[in-house]
């Protein structure tokens, strides 16, 4: 066993809580730069070069690329060879959390009763984490601020056998539709096939952990995935809602095996700010 | 289509002149409201108590910005989705809110006011905000510090870039944008 001390993972979320929420990825900027050149409307180019502006000034200034530094998302893959001393898991990843919010100025956008009392937590913890158990003797950290406003146009549907890919593709585009220029678009859209009601949700954000431009594994989902984002793109919705080609700059599906009765499918909408970073350690 | 710069508190004549689709350059005192906020405004005006600012000819700009550090005026403030306050916006509206600054489009009964009692909605870019902080020349909480984030902020600006989404003549930039660019498939 190689023993591993969660002090470790403390530094490591710190660390991708403050790098993520100020370097956007390159196949994000990447992919918005290649839209600005694409893009027929004149307020959608002005408002595509505003958030290519923003990245810089970002950087420059270390601040972080949106207010909204979001629900610190965490899954951590943890070697079945490792042994984890020095505390609890899930206590050191909000340690990091904590330190990396307090340290970058980061925003705090937690309420401890979700309903009632609505109190901020002050600290952006509880993040929220996924463990895995894996073969190998290293643990991986991916960590996705997700920001409140595309996260609230996600959706799932428990669909049929009988609606088919097709009642799939209405549905993620009815979606998209639906949510207009609320996500922050242009989005990138996770879209999560099979499984159970939650496994599908949580698909659906692994989903959008994929590289912009990396195609889907299965070649007939990547021929899905181009004709959604055809089809997404040709709602004219474009940059922040407000007309244009460039609504979303990717489509990203995954899928696991179901139930012969189900077909749960959830829609996870990012906004052009998709922020993710990993460490191996 | 025309680019304006304008300046707060705004009156009506300024407020009529805007046509869905303007550019404004918007410069003076703002203040900052979001979810939990306009609830305890709400409340306030319910109760027939004094709110925290002014409301007549007041712009309030939906945003909860990241936190100063220190010597900073103010740290990443992009805007939030306007939809959240819609059911509030309206009681505002008829009480002299003259605008409003966020993201997303607003709701029938919100746009209808607008025509009613004479206000605007103007769009920011989301996502943008660190750029939209170096437009913010100073700020202060004037109420709500529990609320973190969410608390009301007086804010100077000097020329926020923004559009006009909504005008005093129900125009929506949103629609007319969407239906400009769609392709039937």
């Amino acid at each position: 066993m190689r023993e591993l001390d969660v002090a470790r993972i403390t530094e490591a979320v710190k660390d991708l809580s403050i790098r993520t929420n100020i370097y956007l990825p390159d196949d994000v900027k990447k992919a918005l730069r290649e839209s600005l050149e694409r893009e027929e409307s004149p307020l959608g180019r002005e408002i595509l070069q505003v958030i290519l502006d923003n990245h810089d000034i970002a950087e420059k200034e270390k601040m972080p690329i949106c207010q909204d530094t979001g629900a610190a998302i965490v899954f951590l893959e943890v070697g079945q060879e490792v042994h984890l001393i020095g505390g609890a898991p899930e206590d050191a990843v909000n340690e990091g959390v904590r330190q990396g919010y307090r340290e970058a100025h980061l925003r705090k956008s937690m309420v401890a009763d979700p309903v009632l009392k609505r109190k901020n937590t002050g600290d952006n913890t509880p993040a929220i984490i996924y463990t895995r158990i894996v073969p190998g003797d290293k643990v991986k950290i991916i960590f996705a601020p997700k920001g409140g406003g595309a996260e609230n146009m996600s959706e799932v549907r428990m669909m049929t056998a009988a609606d088919g890919i097709e009642g799939i593709k209405d549905f993620v585009v009815d979606r998209v539709s639906r949510s207009g220029g609320n996500p922050c678009p242009p989005i990138v859209v996770g879209v999560g096939i099979g499984g159970c009601f939650e496994r599908s949700a949580l698909l659906a954000k692994e989903a959008l952990m994929r590289t912009i431009g990396e195609p889907n594994p299965d070649p007939d989902f990547d021929e899905v995935e181009k004709e959604l984002l055809r089809r997404i793109n040709n709602l004219g919705i474009g940059p922040q809602g407000l007309g244009g080609r460039t609504t979303a700059l990717a489509v990203h599906i995954k899928t696991v095996p179901c139930h012969i009765a189900s077909m749960p499918v959830a829609v996870n909408i990012q906004c052009h700010v998709s922020r993710h970073g990993e460490t191996i350690l | 289509m025309k680019t304006v710069e304008l300046r707060t508190p705004l009156d009506e004549k300024q407020i009529s002149s805007l046509e869905s689709g303007d550019k404004v350059y918007l410069s003076g005192e703002i203040n900052t409201a979001r979810d939990a906020a306009h609830k305890r405004l709400v409340a306030l005006i319910e109760e027939g108590k004094e709110l925290p600012f002014d409301l007549q000819g007041a712009v309030i700009y939906y945003v909860g910005p990241a936190p100063s550090k220190p010597g900073q005026v103010i740290n990443s403030a992009g805007p939030t989705t306007s939809y959240r306050m819609d059911s509030f916006t309206p009681l505002l509206l008829e009480r002299g809110l003259k605008g409003t600054i966020g993201k997303g489009p607003r709701s029938m009964k919100v746009r209808d006011s607008m025509v009613k009692n004479g206000g605007v909605y103007f769009a920011a870019v989301g996502g943008a905000a660190a750029g939209i902080a170096s437009t913010v020349k100073a700020a202060e909480v004037i109420a709500y510090d529990d609320l973190g984030p969410e608390a009301i902020r007086r804010l100077v600006v000097e020329r926020m870039p923004l559009f006009v989404v909504n005008d005093t003549s129900g125009n929506d930039l949103f629609e007319a944008g969407v239906a400009e660019y769609r392709r039937e498939e």
